[in-house]
C-alpha cells in the first residue's frame, strides 16, 4: 500500500468518525424541536451530548487538517470550490457551539429561546449541507485544468445533491433519536424510540434511493458491499429499536452512517475529487498528494495519536455513561 | 476592478479581522487554563475553600471565553482553503503538517478534557478532575506551539525545497520547521504575552472587587455577608495575577528583544519599517514618535533616542542598520519589480510596533507597582500587614501608605489596564503580518499570488460581511456575559463535593444487601452539579 493510499484511508476514517459522532449531535439538535415538549426536555437532550460534542467536532478539524497536510490540492479545491456552503456550515458551527455554552448563562426567556432556535437551525443546516457536499464530491464537479473549481453555486444544488443532503439530515436525526433513547430515562426515552421508528423508515427510503443512484452513477465493485451493509444495518437498527434493544439499535444506526460514507469513499477512490468537465483534470490520490516525506512524518504522528485519542475519548463516554432525565436537570441559575 | 474591493483586498481584510478577533480569545484561554489549573491544584492540596471558589470563578470566565476561541478557530483552519487556495496548494506539503499535528495532539486534548472538567465535578475524583484542566492547559500550549511553527515558516521558510516539476514547496526537514529559532522565540514571546494578558484580566477583575469593597468601608458602610466571603478568593487572585503579570511581563520584554534581533536578521525590512527608518544609519536611533510620508520617503516630524535601534538589532549602540530604501532596492534586485513594491505600510508597522510595546509594557509596569504596593510582609511594618480577608493597604515604603488620591488611582489603574495586553497582542500581530508584506511566505510567495482564483468578489464580500456582522453580535454577547459573571464575583454559597467521587464500574445492583447498590439507588435521581 502506498502512503497516499493509506492517507486516503485515514482521511476517510476521520470523516466517517466525524459523521458517526457529530451525526448524533446534529440529530440531538434537531430533536430539541422535533421531540422535546418543554425546556426541561430540551435540556435533557442537550445534556446527553454536553460533555462530548466539542471533542466530536474536533474530528472535523482533524479531517480538514489532515486533508491539508496529505492532499493539499484536495483541500484547496474542495474548500475554495464549495465556498458558500462551507461558509454556511462555519456560521452554524460557530453559533451552535456558542449556543450550547451560553444558553444557560442567563435566565431570561427570550435569551434562552433564541439560543434554542440557534441550536435547532445550526444543527439542521450543517446536517443537510454535509450531504450536499459529499454527494457533489463523489459525483464530480466542474474542475478545470488548473485544479480549480469552475462551476457556480447552482451547480452544487442538483437534485442528486439535494437528495444526498436530505439523506444525511434524516439519517443523522434517526441516529440522534437512537442516541437519545440510549441516554435518557422517562417519557422522553419512549418517545425517542417511537420517533426513531418513523425517522428510520424515512431514512431507509432515502438511503436506498440515494445510495442506489450513487452506485449507478459512480459506483464500482468495492462500493456495492458497503451499500448492502448500510441498508441491512439500517433495517436491523429499526428491528432492534422496535424490540427495545437500544444499545444495539444505536450501534446499528452508527454502522449505517459508517457504511454509507464508506461507500462514498470507496466509490471515490482512487479519485479524491473527480472533474465532471474532463476526467483528465480529476484530482486523484497521486496528483493531489503531498510528498512521501511529509506523508511519512504525519503517518507516525497519526499512527501513534489516533488510537490514544480514541481511547481517551471512549473513556469520556464511559465516565458519562449514566442516563439522564428531567429529574437530573438542576434548576436554571 | 476597484482595488479597494478587489477579491485579494477583501480576503486580506477578512483574514485580518477574523485572525485578530480569534486572537482576543486565544491568549486568555491559554493563560486562564493554566492559572485555573494552578488554583484547583492549590485547592486539592490544601482543601481551602478560597481556592475552590477562585477555581470556580475563573473557570467560569475561562469557559465563556474558550467557547468563542474554539468556534472562531474553525474559521481560521477553513479559510486557508476557502480564500487562499493557491497558497494552500503551494505550501500544503510543509504548512499542513504542523496543522494536522495541532489537531491530533492539541485540539483533542483540549476539547475532550474540557468536557470532562465542565461536567465531571461530581463524577471524577478530585485529583483526576484537576488533571483534566492541566491537560487542557497543556493542550492550549501545544496548540500555540504548532500553529506558531507554521506561522514562523511563513516568516522565515526553512527545511523545504521548491520542487522543480510542480513549482511547489516540499518539506525536507520537519525538525528544522519545528525547532528553528524563529519558532522558538515567537513561541516564547507569544506565550509570555498570553500570560500577561490573563494576568492583567485577573488583576483587573480582582481589583474591581477589592476596590468596591474598600470604597464601601471608606464610606463607613458594612460589607454584605457575600461580599465579605468573596474577599479571600479575590485577594488570592489579585496576588496570583500580579505575580504572573510581573514574570510574564519580564518574559515578554526579554523574548521581544530576542525576536527583534531574529527579525532584523531574517526580515530587515520589517525592522526598518517598524522604525520608519528610511535611510541606512550608523548608529541608528529609536524613534519615539514620527509622522512620515511614504511617497516622499522621509518623516516630517520625529523624536528619536540615538543609538537604541542599533542596540535592538545588534546589542551595541553604534552599528549601522539598513534603512527602508536600501532594503527595498535590494529586494527588487533579487526578486524583480520596483523597490516600492517591497515597502509594507509604514504607517501600520510603525504605529503597530509602538502600540504593542506601549500597551504591553504599561501592563508590566502596572503589575510591578501592584506587586510592590500590595506586598504582604516584605519591608512592611507589622501594623500595616493585613490578613487573609482584609483589603490590603497600598504601601509605598515600610511605614508609608499611599495617600487617598494615589490609592484610588492605583486601584483604578489596576481595573483600567485590564485589557491593555489584548490591545498589545492585536497590534503585535498586525505589525508582524503587515510588516512581512508583500510576502505571504517571505521571499517565496507574494500575497497577491496566494488568493483563491476561483473565488470571486461577490463571494468574498458576502463572507466578509457575514463574519463581521456575526462577530460583532457575538462580541457584544460575550462581553456582556463576561461582565455579568465578573461583577457577580465568586459564588461563595457553592460547596465542594462533600466526598470525593470515585470512578466506579457499573454495579450489578441485584442484591438488596449490597451497600454499593443501595448507594447507587440513592444517587440515581440526584441532579447533576452542572448542566447546560
Amino acid at each position: 500500500m502506498h502512503l497516499h493510499d493509506f492517507w486516503f484511508l485515514l482521511i476517510a476514517v476521520l470523516w466517517i468518525g466525524y459523521f458517526f459522532l457529530e451525526g448524533f449531535d446534529f440529530g440531538i439538535g434537531v430533536l430539541t424541536k422535533a421531540l422535546a415538549r418543554d425546556r426541561a426536555e430540551r435540556r435533557v437532550l442537550i445534556n446527553t451530548i454536553g460533555p462530548v460534542w466539542d471533542a466530536n467536532e474536533v474530528w472535523l478539524i482533524t479531517a480538514a487538517g489532515a486533508t491539508f497536510a496529505a492532499f493539499p490540492d484536495w483541500y484547496a479545491t474542495l474548500f475554495s470550490g464549495f465556498y458558500l456552503p462551507l461558509l454556511a456550515v462555519l456560521v452554524c458551527l460557530i453559533v451552535r457551539g456558542v449556543a450550547f455554552e451560553y444558553r444557560h448563562k442567563r435566565t431570561g426567556e427570550r435569551w434562552q429561546r433564541n439560543w434554542e432556535h440557534a441550536i435547532f437551525w445550526c444543527s439542521l443546516i450543517p446536517a443537510f449541507l454535509w450531504g450536499v457536499a459529499f454527494a457533489n464530491m463523489v459525483r464530480g464537479v466542474p474542475i478545470g485544468p488548473d485544479k480549480n473549481y469552475t462551476g457556480g453555486l447552482l451547480d452544487l444544488l442538483s437534485p442528486y445533491a439535494l437528495l444526498g443532503g436530505l439523506l444525511t439530515l434524516v439519517l443523522f436525526t434517526f441516529h440522534g433519536a437512537l442516541f437519545a433513547a440510549l441516554k435518557t430515562v422517562g417519557d422522553i426515552r419512549h418517545r425517542a424510540r417511537a420517533f426513531a421508528g418513523v425517522s428510520g423508515l424515512a431514512a431507509g427510503v432515502l438511503a436506498v434511493a440515494f445510495l442506489a443512484w450513487t452506485q449507478a452513477e459512480s459506483g464500482n465493485g468495492r462500493s456495492l458491499p458497503a451499500l448492502v451493509v448500510a441498508v441491512v444495518a439500517l433495517a436491523a437498527a429499526l428491528v432492534a429499536n422496535r424490540r427495545g434493544r437500544e444499545g444495539w439499535a444505536f450501534a446499528l444506526s452508527g454502522l449505517t452512517v459508517v457504511a454509507a460514507f464508506a461507500m462514498i469513499f470507496l466509490a471515490l477512490f482512487p479519485d479524491v475529487m473527480p472533474s465532471s468537465t474532463d476526467a483528465r483534470w480529476s484530482l486523484t490520490v497521486t496528483n493531489a498528494a503531498s510528498s512521501p516525506y511529509t506523508l511519512k512524518i504525519i503517518s507516525w504522528v497519526a499512527g501513534f495519536m489516533t488510537p490514544v485519542v480514541m481511547a481517551y475519548q471512549a473513556w469520556t463516554y464511559w465516565v458519562f455513561r449514566k442516563r439522564i432525565g428531567t429529574q437530573h436537570i438542576p434548576a436554571a441559575h | 476592478m476597484n482595488l479597494a474591493l478587489a477579491p485579494e483586498t477583501l480576503a486580506r481584510w477578512q483574514f485580518g479581522i477574523t485572525t485578530v478577533y480569534h486572537f482576543l480569545f486565544v491568549p486568555l484561554t491559554i493563560s486562564l487554563a493554566a492559572i485555573t489549573a494552578g488554583l484547583e491544584t492549590a485547592w486539592v492540596r490544601t482543601g481551602k475553600e478560597k481556592y475552590f471558589h477562585a477555581t470556580k470563578f475563573w473557570g467560569k470566565l475561562f469557559l465563556i471565553n474558550i467557547a468563542m476561541g474554539v468556534v472562531t478557530g474553525i474559521v481560521q483552519e477553513f479559510q486557508f482553503g476557502m480564500n487562499w487556495s493557491d497558497y494552500s496548494r503551494f505550501v500544503g506539503d510543509v504548512f499542513g503538517a504542523p496543522l494536522a499535528m495541532e489537531a491530533l495532539l492539541a485540539f483533542f486534548f483540549e476539547s475532550t478534557f474540557i468536557g470532562l472538567w465542565i461536567f465531571g465535578w461530581d463524577k471524577l475524583p478530585k485529583k483526576i478532575h484537576c488533571a483534566c484542566i492541566w491537560i487542557v492547559a497543556v493542550g492550549t500550549v501545544l496548540s500555540s506551539y504548532f500553529i506558531l511553527a507554521a506561522n514562523s515558516w511563513m516568516q522565515h521558510p526553512v527545511g523545504y525545497a521548491v520542487d522543480k516539476a510542480t513549482g511547489k514547496a516540499r518539506l525536507t526537514d520537519i525538525w528544522a520547521v519545528l525547532t528553528q529559532n524563529t519558532t522558538m522565540v515567537v513561541v516564547f514571546h507569544t506565550l509570555t504575552a498570553a500570560f500577561l494578558t490573563g494576568a492583567a484580566f485577573i488583576v483587573g477583575i480582582s481589583s474591581f472587587h477589592l476596590w468596591r469593597a474598600k470604597r464601601k468601608r471608606l464610606k463607613g458602610e458594612e460589607l454584605g455577608d457575600k461580599q465579605r466571603k468573596q474577599l479571600p478568593a479575590m485577594l488570592t487572585s489579585l496576588r496570583v495575577g500580579l505575580v504572573v503579570a510581573v514574570i510574564a511581563g519580564l518574559g515578554t520584554a526579554i523574548s521581544g528583544d530576542q525576536l527583534g534581533k531574529v527579525m532584523y536578521e531574517q526580515q530587515p525590512m520589517k525592522m526598518a519599517a517598524a522604525e520608519a527608518l528610511w535611510e541606512t544609519q550608523a548608529p541608528a536611533p529609536f524613534s519615539v514618535f514620527a509622522v512620515g510620508d511614504v511617497s516622499k520617503g522621509h518623516n516630517s516630524v520625529e523624536i528619536e533616542i540615538p543609538g537604541v535601534l542599533s542596540f535592538l538589532a545588534h546589542s551595541n549602540f553604534t552599528e549601522s542598520v539598513p534603512g527602508i530604501k536600501d532594503t527595498a532596492a535590494k529586494q527588487a534586485a533579487l526578486h524583480g519589480g520596483k523597490p516600492e513594491d517591497y515597502i509594507p505600510s509604514i504607517f501600520m508597522t510603525f504605529w503597530g510596533f509602538r502600540l504593542m510595546i506601549g500597551f504591553g509594557m504599561t501592563s508590566f509596569a502596572a503589575g510591578l507597582v501592584g506587586l510592590w504596593t500590595t506586598r504582604k510582609k516584605f519591608w512592611l511594618a507589622p501594623e500595616y500587614r493585613t490578613g487573609e480577608d482584609e483589603i490590603p493597604r497600598l504601601m509605598l515604603t515600610k511605614n508609608r501608605e499611599l495617600g487617598p488620591f494615589l490609592t484610588k488611582w492605583s486601584w483604578r489603574i489596576g481595573i483600567l489596564t485590564m485589557g491593555f495586553p489584548l490591545i498589545a497582542n492585536s497590534f503585535g500581530w498586525i505589525f508582524t503580518e503587515m510588516g512581512r508584506q508583500p510576502w505571504a511566505v517571505y521571499g517565496l510567495m507574494k500575497t497577491g499570488d496566494a488568493v483563491s482564483p476561483g473565488v470571486g468578489q461577490g463571494m468574498v464580500l458576502t463572507s466578509l460581511l457575514v463574519f463581521v456582522g456575526l462577530y460583532a453580535v457575538l462580541a457584544v454577547v460575550e462581553v456582556k456575559l463576561l461582565a455579568k459573571y465578573a461583577k457577580a464575583g465568586p459564588d461563595t454559597d457553592e460547596k465542594p463535593p462533600a466526598k470525593d467521587p470515585r470512578l466506579r464500574f457499573p454495579s450489578g445492583g441485584s442484591g438488596t444487601g449490597d451497600p454499593a447498590a443501595a448507594e447507587a439507588a440513592e444517587e440515581a435521581d440526584k441532579p447533576m452539579t452542572f448542566a447546560y
